[in-house]
């Protein structure tokens, strides 16, 4: 029996019965699209939260300090260490460091005032972050040392302040009853993992620390971003940063009072979760694929009952064993092929839906249909429906012919 | 008995069906049922034969034994040359297919295609696929049926649903063609429409016509009638 007519046969039988087909593919189609929409959207949240983490930079190391019990006598994060990590006789790997000095501050312009993130940073911040201007200049090294009353403006801050982006570049704010002028408006960078990366302001760093943000000892600072010559120097320089504090803040050994984290590791951790949330969530999926599967066998079963005199006659008339199982078989996979077809597309439709209401309200996020989930879940679907097809359609099979052809 | 020039012209030396001492036993349970106890026949080809006898007698189990449905516990059975006692399923799938045409009593025709579909059910299972609509056409046409060709079972009249099974039983020009009450399920006029359509579909092609039934009025127009009771053949 050639390929093309048993299809043409299943496909006559199916469509006899249209109500009771459609109904059990249903049952494919749900666990498919489950599957398919829960991929995407694990996979489109992976993209998004290490799309955002490597959009903070290339080959960032953080450097934080950290209170620990462990540790007798703590030392703060310092200028001086950031200057022994720009050393390049002593960190050989690192390429550049940026300190950062953090607060919050009230933001005023006439009678509009906003509180927001103040941070104080040098001339290579916007290197090593990756930083963008949407107008304006950059703090330069000049300002740095002049301790400069400028400030650049996250956007969301100058829509705040100002009601408007173009032409704030000049303008005059205050921060903390000080006056600033504005020189720069960053780029977007959309509301990210980290907070919204929009509303902030930036001022050079030496003016932050005599002017705005009081910290003691007053060579104090908050944190460290290094960028590591390159992907592979990462590590090293990991090494490096972590020698030259040790032996600056005679730690004991194995009591850090710093902490490191590689932008590496924590993509991996993201990546991690993500990942672990994917599986979760496309084996709850799968679940629903398995009850639509043993719904196929079901039905399959009633159905050889029901064509127990078919059955009969297709034997008299000359069918093997052979034949009735892929008769039977290929109705059962065809059920769950289509599906499994229908399915990717609502699956799709749903990641589509997901996508459309996470930017609606903010979050920018594109779930993925990506091929291999899609020939995974025609694979699978399919597989299903011959699986839970074998057993009817051996059933069907070992029918005697004179019992079949003699049943009511 | 009306004289048949094709059956005229087969000779005894030309059997299509030898059957020596076949006996079919059933086990229900710990007691055995002795179906048919010892027959032996001969049939020979273009011959039109009825089987006979009443419910119990075991012309059901004769029939789907000469029609290769099941298979003797004794004995020997040759089809067309071919011994058939010790065939496997398969085997015995493939003798159906090639050798035997079934006309049942309830016609057995799928309900949900076209008469053309129906007769053409069995032809896939021959490995037969060009042309396989034309010679499913030509099959209904021989019983009359050529401008039904799309109607669907529910469509037709009993009698033109059996003329749909017996262009289907054709189709792959069966040595021998059985016939399982053919007209049980049909009023009497309609029913010798179609003994008339069998009997000259056997002048015409040849086919050797096995009957069973048990109306005499049918059996009245085979050539032979073999009697069967308690597993035995009575003397015709």
């Amino acid at each position: 029996m050639n390929f093309g007519q048993s299809i043409l046969e299943a496909l006559e039988s199916l469509n006899a019965n249209k109500l009771r087909s459609s109904l059990t593919m249903l049952g494919i189609v749900i666990g498919v699209g489950a599957v398919i929409a829960m991929l995407s959207i694990g996979a489109g949240a992976q993209s998004s939260i290490s799309g955002s983490i490597q959009g903070i930079g290339s080959n960032l190391i953080f450097v934080s300090s950290q209170r620990s019990d462990a540790v007798r006598n703590p030392k703060p994060l310092t200028i001086e260490d950031a200057q022994a990590i720009a050393d390049p006789l002593q960190a050989p790997s690192v390429a550049q460091v940026a300190p950062t000095i953090q607060g919050s501050l009230e933001i005023t312009f006439g009678r509009e005032s906003v509180t927001t993130s103040v941070s104080g940073i040098t001339a290579n911040y916007s290197q090593v972050n990756n930083e963008t201007l949407y107008q304006g200049d950059f703090i330069t090294v000049e300002q740095n040392y002049e301790r400069a009353s400028v400030v650049i403006l996250g956007p969301t801050t100058a829509e705040n302040l100002f009601g408007y982006i173009d032409g704030v570049v000049g303008q005059t704010v205050r921060l903390d009853g000080q006056p600033f002028r504005v020189i720069g408006v960053l780029n977007s960078k959309g509301g990210g993992s980290f907070g919204n990366q929009d509303d902030r302001a930036l001022v050079p760093f030496s003016t932050a620390q005599m002017r705005l943000i009081h910290r003691s000892p007053s060579n104090r600072l908050d944190s460290l971003t290094v960028q590591a010559v390159s992907a592979e120097s990462v590590i090293t320089a990991t090494d490096e940063i972590t020698q030259i504090l040790q032996t600056r803040h005679r730690t004991a050994v194995g009591a850090d009072d710093f902490s490191i984290f590689t932008q590496q590791s924590i993509l991996d951790i993201a990546n991690t979760i993500t990942g672990v949330l994917t599986v979760f969530l496309g084996g709850v999926a799968a679940i629903s694929l398995l009850v639509g599967g043993i719904g196929i066998m079901n039905i399959m079963l009633v159905s050889v009952t029901e064509r127990t005199r078919e059955i009969g006659l297709r034997k008299a008339l000359g069918g093997r064993k052979r034949d009735i199982i892929i008769q039977f078989l290929t109705e059962s996979s065809l059920l769950s092929l289509f599906g499994g077809l229908i399915g990717i597309f609502l699956g799709w439709l749903i990641s589509v839906i997901v996508g459309k209401i996470a930017v609606a309200s903010g979050t920018p996020f594109t779930p993925v249909v990506g091929l291999d989930s899609v020939l995974l879940a025609t694979l699978f679907s399919t597989a299903v429906g011959l699986f839970f097809g074998i057993y009817p359609a051996t059933r069907a099979a070992n029918l005697e012919p004179v019992e079949a052809l003699r049943s009511e | 008995m009306e004289a048949v020039p094709v059956a005229e012209e087969c000779s005894v030396d030309n059997p299509v069906i030898v059957a020596n001492n076949l006996a079919k036993i059933y086990k229900m349970g710990k007691v055995e049922v002795h179906a048919l106890v010892d027959v032996s026949l001969q049939i020979n080809r273009g011959e039109v034969i009825s089987i006979m006898g009443p419910s119990g007698s075991g012309k059901s189990t004769l029939m789907n034994i000469l029609g290769c449905l099941d298979l003797p516990s004794k004995g020997e059975y040759i089809l067309d040359g071919e011994p058939v006692s010790t065939l496997n399923d398969d085997q015995l799938a493939s003798i159906r297919n090639r050798k035997v045409g079934f006309v049942f009593q309830s016609f057995n025709l799928l309900t949900r295609s076209t008469a053309l579909t129906n007769v053409e059910t069995g032809s896939p299972y021959a490995g037969i696929s060009s042309g396989r609509k034309m010679i499913a056409q030509e099959a209904l046409e021989a019983v009359g049926l050529g401008p039904r060709i799309h109607h669907k079972p529910s469509e037709l009249s009993g009698g033109q649903q059996q003329r749909v099974a017996i262009a289907r039983a054709l189709v792959n020009k069966p040595a021998i063609l059985m016939a399982d009450e053919p007209t049980g399920n049909l009023d009497s006029k309609v029913g010798q429409e179609i003994m008339d359509l069998l009997l000259n579909l056997n002048k015409e092609s040849g086919t050797t016509l096995i009957i069973v039934t048990h109306d005499p009025e049918i059996a009245a127009q085979t050539q032979r009638v073999i009697k069967l009771r308690d597993g035995l053949v009575e003397i015709s």
